[in-house]
């Protein structure tokens, strides 16, 4: 069953075309990862996946419903993205972790945010400052603080971009288990074919605003 | 209250003049530095200070011509001076869409509940002597207090997009996402006028109290004036810098709750109008 439907997705800034009728399905518990060279569109469709940036052109689809037809609010809750820099507000752990659901105006148990850091590999780290995070560190308290709206579908732009390889493996590690379990749908960008190969079901190759190539990964990547 | 000659022949004015000249022989001194120490501020230092004197020349020439029109025409003059405040401040958030209505409208607002409620009071006499020039020294202070805002919001906004969008794609909304950086723009804005009224009459010796005292009048009202006159600053730049807050907070971003791009508007004030009232 399809959860996230991109139609026909056109992007322009300026004049400059960044994405010129891009189309991608992707089933509910499926992982499409979005590879290309830098400059390809890749990190604008996910911020269109997200509307937050408005297409030019076509919609995208959650559930078969339009998005345009949902709150904004709501269609980030189910659709969360987790940026390529961590961009945390100055504070802790765990204000960072609960961010999202506070300013909304809800709580946050504090079993709960034990229960996100562990899953993240931080237990014990709700009361730290977020400035005495290493880069790994901090992006993983990224990852929780989108995994904590428990969306349906999980955008990841770049998430190991600025890694060393030891906080890469570890990162890697850690989406292989959050996304294991299939109830999560995921749409990863990155540059690096390997870890798309390594971590997606599919592979879309995007260049020049266009996909050019969808399909299992050993298909797409060479 | 002082009094203002209202003909230039007057001895009052030729003497002035003399003033004028020692207070120009000083501004040249701080420019003539500049220029030696290649500052490169020579055209701003002079140009502001030429433009500073001939515009307060010509509201002096206005204000005398204005004794003889009716009360009704300082609420015109005070419109026109907001609108003017309103564009001069806008140029400290270029870029901050929708600036110029916004400070138009805060300024109004903050602007006029004092001075309508302090001409209610008794504290601004309901004459056109009276009503234009505090009322054009509270929007002055309240432009300065948006023009901080509008210049601390636009540095906010522009160093913290990343987290601010972070926030958005969690599903909170854009009022909320960006509060803390509003906060941070009304905080500093009031800053001046925190400082100025916990030092008032300890370090700050303001310049209607001097100059009352000056002319003769009895230095515990010129305090007690004086107060008055802070108090309405105080409340005049607080309402302005909180509407201005609360616009910036809506106008930042789309219906779909998305983070406009500040891009620099409409630089000519007719052009600024023109779209103001097209939208």
């Amino acid at each position: 069953m399809t959860k996230l439907r991109a139609d026909e997705l056109r992007y322009e800034v300026d004049g400059d075309t960044i994405l010129d009728g891009v189309s991608l399905a992707v089933d509910a518990g499926e992982t499409v990862a979005v590879v290309g060279p830098s400059g390809a569109g890749k990190s604008s469709l996910l911020r269109l996946l997200d509307r937050l940036d408005e297409p030019t052109g076509g919609t995208v689809y959650l559930d078969g419903t339009d998005y345009r037809s949902l709150d904004p609010e709501t269609l980030r809750k189910r659709v969360g993205l987790v940026p390529q820099q961590p961009a945390l507000r100055d504070g802790t752990v765990r204000e960072n972790v609960t961010i999202g659901p506070r300013l909304r105006g809800e709580s946050v148990a504090t079993e709960r945010v034990a229960e996100l850091l562990a899953d993240v590999g931080l237990a014990g780290y709700a009361d730290r400052d977020v400035s005495d995070l290493s880069g790994g560190e901090a992006q993983r308290v990224a990852i929780a603080r989108t995994v904590a709206n428990d969306p349906d579908v999980l955008l990841l732009d770049e998430p190991t971009a600025s890694l060393d390889s030891e906080a890469e493996a570890a990162i890697e590690r850690l989406l292989t288990d959050l996304l294991a379990t299939g109830e999560r749908t995921a749409i990863l960008v990155t540059h690096d074919e390997r870890q798309a190969a390594r971590l997606a079901d599919r592979v879309a190759r995007v260049a020049d605003g266009r996909i050019v190539d969808v399909g299992a990964p050993r298909e797409v990547i060479a | 209250m002082i009094a203002v000659p209202d003909r230039v022949t007057d001895p009052v004015v030729v003497r002035g003049l003399v003033q004028v000249a020692a207070a120009t022989a000083l501004a040249a001194v701080v420019v003539a530095v500049s220029s030696l120490r290649n500052l490169d501020l020579e055209r701003e230092l002079g140009g502001s200070f030429v433009r500073g004197f001939v515009q307060v020349l010509a509201m002096g020439v206005l204000i005398g011509a204005l004794f003889a029109v009716p009360l009704s025409y300082s609420a015109l003059l005070l419109a026109a001076m907001v609108c003017y405040a309103a564009w001069e401040s806008r140029k400290r958030g270029d870029g901050v869409p929708n600036a110029f209505r916004i400070s138009v409208v805060s300024l109004a607002l903050g602007s006029s509940v004092v001075i309508v409620t302090m001409v209610a009071a008794g504290a601004i006499e309901q004459t056109v002597r009276n009503l234009v020039p505090v009322g054009g020294m509270i929007i002055a202070n309240a432009m300065k207090t948006n023009s901080l805002t509008l210049d601390r919001f636009q540095g906010e906004v522009a160093s913290n997009r990343a987290e601010i969008e972070a926030v958005l794609a969690l599903g909170v909304p854009p009022e909320r996402a960006i509060s803390e950086f509003v906060t941070e723009s009304v905080r500093a804005s009031l800053i001046p006028v925190v400082d100025a009224m916990r030092t008032l009459g300890l370090v700050y010796i303001p310049g209607m109290m001097s100059g009352m005292i000056l002319g003769g009048a009895n230095p515990i009202y010129a305090a007690e004036y004086q107060f008055v006159i802070m108090g309405m600053i105080f409340a005049a730049g607080g309402l302005t810098s909180m509407t201005t807050s609360l616009l910036l907070a809506r106008s930042a971003f789309t219906d779909a709750a998305q983070l406009r791009a500040f891009e620099p508007t409409e630089t000519t004030l007719l052009g600024t109008l023109r779209a103001a009232v097209k939208r």
